[in-house]
């Protein structure tokens, strides 16, 4: 089993039993990282050699992976619903003193969910960049670091330790500052890549300190070991680390305060746009906060900061998906006023989908007269064509065939809770309110639309600078920062070196005029001889007299 | 014959081989002057070896004799070979090991 630490599990515990081991097609479970890494190192290593040939290798491994995730997918719902969770130990990683981490995999429902996701709409991505980037003359670079953000990610998932999440989490940060900068000829896109790197920097703190601070209290990082004992740790530690899990996903997802790098990251290729805002970096955080789960229910602080997180930066306008019925749903049995605020959030949300398919789709043509827009190639259109047709039938499914949340309730172990207000008055509302948004919308730009942007009022200036996102992270991080490492200079520069090398310039201008008594003439060393044992005499005689 | 007296006599003998040692130029002056300064001290203990009835000064000082001539061998050689490169046997003359 894995989780051989030093850590006994506790008892009583019902949803956290031993993995089983990973046995038929589940012994191959790592093929899903090797796959896309063997890609990444081919195509990375291998150098212009394989120029001719490497996209397509790039485009191959991830397709495997793709199949070989819709293999265990079957396969896991071939097994009865309480034992879908296996592992598999790799090789003991780290071993100091009792303290052993293993790189383990595991493969439960919660992982197979963003394990399908990432290989299938990384695949598609990857056939959808061998179009868009036909004509770069990096592009086998291009598919190289999209192999490794595909590894990277399935790593981060399929972890079994916090450790080892951390690992993956760090490679997903490094192939996403490469793929946003990949055009760094452009100024704006490395200066975007810095940003997205650096903002990901601040949450990765968080999730280091949170590692740190599991290791402290619980003595070990593998998440069946830390969840069997979150129950008993006090509530106080509890919520330090739910909140800095917080931040790192914050970091990772995007989420308020910590979003201003997403949209400057629409400087990469268009697709690491997909890969990274829709598809799957954005979800890593997501995932580290459902993994966790344990870790929050024991901290009702902490998951309401998550739930407020959630609604600020739906109001925020950067997250769209299908999550925001789940939002407002956990935001109303958190309090009314929470709820009432992710509600409007919905509304808004509503609103500008619809202004934005208005603009973009209806109305007479705005273009230039010499720019000639034209419709892509197939082998970027097929791509699009299936994960339109996906979005749509998985929602449906979903809808068919029973929700999302009881696939994953051995996972996080959460049951329907019921609420004051009924769910099915409140998904009334919500979708109320979402119509109104959407006629707002059709209302205000059913009109021509205009080929240069109107000025717009106070809110909508706001709004163009994404709510002054920039000067805000500017005032708030950027310039403390700048204050801090001035300091740090100056202590640095000043006291600490002036310390240094004041001492270093004393002893030598001592020297220097020390040196001076090296006369060389040979009466002169016989005075001081003399005049020195004079002294000694002088003072052996004084300190004789009492 | 009090000890005192050759003491003091031997004091006075080392005082004036440093007085020699620090003002003279000459290097055959400044050697005889070390060996009036050693020759004191070989005084003194003989002196005190007297005084105290045993032997002990009296071994030492033909120690000090036997490392004087050592030192002059070896002094003799090097105020030779200063001169034969000077032609001079001034102390003050070779001064280039210096800061």
């Amino acid at each position: 089993m894995i989780g051989n630490g030093a850590v006994v599990l506790s008892e009583g515990a019902p949803s956290l039993e031993p993995l089983a081991a990973a046995t038929g097609v589940f012994a191959y479970l790592w093929l899903l990282i090797a796959l896309p890494l063997l890609g990444a190192a081919v195509l990375l290593v291998g150098g212009r050699r394989t120029n001719r040939w490497g996209p397509y290798l790039g485009v191959l491994t991830v397709s495997l992976a793709a199949v070989f995730a819709i293999v265990l997918v079957v396969s896991l719902l071939g097994l009865p619903a309480d034992d879908r969770a296996v592992g598999q130990t790799l090789f003991e990683w780290v071993f100091v003193g009792g303290f052993t981490v293993p790189a383990a995999l595991q493969l439960d429902q919660l992982s197979m969910v963003f394990v399908l996701l990432i290989t299938i709409v990384g695949a598609l991505i990857h056939v959808y960049s061998l179009g868009y980037m036909e004509d770069d003359p990096d592009r086998r670079k291009f598919f190289g670091f999209l192999n490794l953000f595909i590894a990277a990610m399935l790593l981060l998932v399929l972890a079994d330790n916090y450790l080892l999440l951390y690992v993956g989490w760090e490679g997903v940060g490094l192939a996403s500052y490469l793929l946003i900068g990949f055009w760094q000829f452009k100024p704006s896109a490395a200066a975007a890549a810095k940003k997205a790197f650096i903002m990901n920097r601040v949450g990765d703190v968080g999730l280091s300190l949170a590692i740190m601070l599991i290791f402290i209290t619980f003595g070990t990082v593998t998440f069946d070991s830390v969840f069997a004992a979150a129950g008993e740790a006090n509530e106080s530690t509890l919520t330090w680390i739910g909140l800095l899990l917080l931040l790192a996903a914050c970091g990772k997802s995007a989420q308020f305060p910590l979003q201003a790098w997403l949209l400057d990251a629409m400087e990469g290729p268009t697709p690491v746009s997909a890969l990274i805002h829709a598809a799957t970096m954005v979800t890593a955080g997501v995932y580290l906060i459902v993994r966790s789960n344990p870790i929050y229910d024991g901290t009702a602080f902490a998951l309401t900061a998550v739930v407020i997180i959630g609604i600020i930066t739906m109001f925020l306008g950067a997250i769209i998906g299908s999550a925001k019925d789940d939002i407002i749903h956990a935001a109303f049995e958190q309090n009314i006023i929470i709820g009432i605020c992710g509600v409007l959030a919905a509304g808004i949300t509503g609103f500008y989908m619809t202004r934005m398919v208005i603009m973009t789709f209806f109305g007479k043509p705005r273009w230039p007269d010499d720019a000639h827009p034209h419709e892509s190639k197939p082998v970027m259109t097929i791509p699009l064509i299936i994960l339109g047709i996906g979005s749509v039938v998985t929602g449906a499914a979903l809808l068919y065939w029973g929700n999302i949340e009881s696939w994953l309730e051995p996972v996080t172990g959460i049951e329907e809770k019921p609420l004051a207000i009924p769910t099915i008055v409140l998904e009334g509302i919500t979708l109320l309110i979402v119509l109104i948004g959407v006629s707002i919308a059709i209302a205000r730009y059913r009109r021509e639309v205009p080929v240069l942007a109107p000025k717009g009022n106070l809110l909508t200036v706001a709004a163009r600078n994404s709510l002054y996102d920039d000067a805000i992270n500017e005032a708030l991080v950027v310039k403390p920062t700048y204050v801090l490492s001035d300091g740090s200079i100056f202590v640095d520069e000043r006291i600490i070196d002036g310390t240094v090398e004041g001492s270093a310039h004393l002893v030598g201008g001592l020297g220097a005029r020390l040196r001076r008594l090296q006369s060389g003439f040979a009466r002169s060393y016989a005075l001081l001889m003399v005049g020195g044992a004079v002294m000694v005499l002088v003072i052996l005689y004084l300190a004789r007299l009492p | 014959m009090s000890v005192d007296n050759y003491i003091i006599l031997a004091c006075v003998l080392f005082t004036l081989g440093a007085i020699g040692v620090l003002v003279r130029r000459n290097a055959i002056v400044v050697f005889m002057s070390v060996e009036l300064m050693l020759n004191a001290t070989n005084l003194a203990f003989v002196a005190f070896a007297r005084m105290n009835g045993n032997l002990d000064g009296q071994v030492i000082a033909f120690f000090v004799m036997v490392v004087a001539a050592a030192e002059v061998v070896v002094g003799l050689a090097i105020i030779v070979t200063v001169y034969r490169s000077r032609r001079s046997a001034s102390i003050d003359e070779p001064n280039l090991l210096k800061y």
